[in-house]
């Protein structure tokens, strides 16, 4: 048994020598496949990191009126943190929405003015409540007007919440994720099984070109098993080599991505690539070795049919 | 040993027979000629010995085994009963000529002491000592068809099936190629091969069979070429 493996093994490697053209070009067709999948899979992040980033600017604003008590907004602070649709609420106080104006302000003389003569802060608090996905802000929204509207007369809490003003811009952005997210989605399915597809044709036509000595094989007795194990063991050997290739060739384009993206989606490529590598190198390593071995198994199969 | 019982082959097409109503035996330790023009169905019948292809109709006996009713997993065990040699030679072409001998043994499963002994030994019986780290492409056809008969042996056969083993040789090679096998069946292997080489007949002077149309037109125990 081990002797068995043992010559399976070096029948593989020495192979894999002898057909070094074979190899050379199984080996591309691989690292193409590796490098769209590789580069679908950055594309994502970068889409989605980004897109989060987007998200999390929006919000909701509740202004409360100065005089609101401050047991009622806790109680709505309360209320939408229990809210499964919510992501947080920030709460800021009267006196930081105060200090807020003020260093927002600092250089407007007319405006320190005016609030020195009030003599009193004219700000109510704010609650700031983020969705957890942008198409919930209706939700969150249609509770904080329900509220409004059955607050008692004489004693007003919400003075206003700012989702109409907001609403066109976060229903535009919620449409763009969506797009953005189904026709990155179509087209990585596409490139995928294009890929895939390729890689698997290349090893057949390699195992074709074997397929006399498969015949010879099998007449001088050799069981499926000894003449499968070599090809098996170059489609692995493919694979493996194919995806270092992919991540090689990864790194340059990374260390010059790298700033670019981060000037304009606040991803840095580079870092991610950095901080990731070995989940990068098992899913890129991984998904060529499993190509490898599944092409060639495919592929050897029908040569050993009788 | 070998027996064929009123064996047919018959293809799709349902007129064209490749065998007809074909019964011999074959006993240990003979060396049988089987002689016919190209169509005759000579390499047919080789083929359903190493059960390559497989007869309409008829059985095809390995001393008591039903050939075709081996299972397929188990084909490759009985083949390695048979040493066989091909017109084309048949070597992996990736492979030393070393290394195309070692593969049959180590197909079967044989230790690295056997093959470093018997290689070297099957390799010299054919003469060939001085070329063995030589790939197929670097050698003469003669050269290719005895590293292709020192596979066949190497895993000490009882039979040797050859299939127009001097079909694509010289006159020197062929002679060569012909006391080869001459030798190994003396040693005790039985051998079956097909020719329409004449003077190769003549040479041999044993048991020939004729066939004709997919039938066994002569059967001579000591034969010559007639056709």
């Amino acid at each position: 048994m081990m002797t068995g493996i043992r010559r399976v093994v070096r029948a593989g490697f020495v192979g894999f020598w002898r057909n070094a053209y074979v190899s050379l070009a199984s080996i591309f067709a691989l690292t193409v496949a590796l490098f769209v999948i590789g580069a679908t899979m950055f594309l994502d992040q970068l889409l989605t990191t980004s897109l989060n980033a987007l998200q999390s600017k929006v919000d909701i604003n509740v202004y409360f009126v100065p005089e609101a008590p401050q047991a009622e907004i806790d109680r709505l602070q309360t209320a939408l943190e229990t809210m499964p649709e919510v992501e947080f609420v920030k709460l800021t106080s009267r006196e930081e929405a105060l200090e807020e104006y003020r260093m927002k302000n600092q250089n407007d003389e007319v405006a320190m003015q005016a609030l020195e003569e009030l003599n009193e802060n004219p700000l109510g608090a704010n609650l700031a409540v983020q969705a957890k996905d942008t198409t919930q802000y209706e939700k969150i929204s249609a509770f904080l007007e329900e509220q409004k509207a059955n607050e008692q007369p004489q004693v007003p809490v919400i003075d206003k919440v700012n989702y109409l003003d907001n609403k066109e811009s976060i229903d535009r952005l919620t449409s763009v994720i969506n797009a953005t997210e189904k026709a990155s989605f179509i087209v990585m399915i596409v490139l995928l099984v294009a890929s895939v597809l390729i890689t698997f044709n290349t090893i057949r036509l390699a195992i074709y070109t074997a397929r006399e000595e498969i015949a010879i094989m099998r007449l001088v007795g050799a069981s499926n098993m000894f003449i499968r194990g070599p090809f098996m063991l170059q489609g692995f050997m493919y694979g493996f080599l194919a995806g270092i290739l992919a991540l090689i060739i990864f790194y340059p384009i990374m260390v010059w991505l790298g700033p670019r993206t981060e000037a304009f989606f606040e991803f840095n490529l580079l870092t991610y690539y950095g901080e990731n590598f070995g989940y990068i190198f098992l899913v890129l390593v991984g998904i060529g070795v499993v190509l490898g071995l599944v092409s060639s198994t495919l592929a050897i199969a029908r040569h050993l049919k009788t | 040993m070998i027996y064929f019982d009123n064996v047919s082959k018959i293809y799709n097409d349902g007129r064209s027979a490749a065998l007809q109503e074909v019964t011999f035996q074959v006993a240990p330790r003979e060396f049988v000629s089987i002689v016919g023009h190209s169509g005759a169905g000579k390499t047919t019948l080789l083929k359903m010995i190493i059960a390559e292809d497989k007869p309409s109709q008829g059985q095809v006996f390995f001393e008591s085994l039903d050939v075709h009713q081996i299972p397929r997993t188990k084909l490759p065990h009985y083949r390695r009963k048979i040493g066989t040699v091909f017109q084309d030679f048949k070597l992996l072409p990736n492979k030393t000529a070393y290394e195309n001998v070692a593969f049959a043994m180590e197909a079967n499963g044989r230790t690295d002491a056997e093959i470093a002994e018997n290689v070297p030994q099957a390799l010299a019986l054919v003469d060939l000592d001085d070329k063995v780290w030589n790939f197929p492409n670097e050698l003469s056809g003669g050269e290719k068809q005895r590293v292709a008969i020192a596979r066949a042996i190497v895993n000490q056969p009882d039979i040797i099936i050859a299939d127009e083993p001097t079909g694509n040789l010289d006159p020197i090679a062929t002679y060569e190629i012909v006391q080869i096998l001459r030798k190994i069946n003396e040693l005790g292997t039985t051998v079956i091969m097909t020719t329409h080489n004449k003077g190769v007949i003549d040479e041999i002077e044993r048991r020939v069979i004729t066939m004709d149309g997919g039938r066994i037109v002569r059967d001579d125990s000591k034969g010559k070429y007639v056709l």
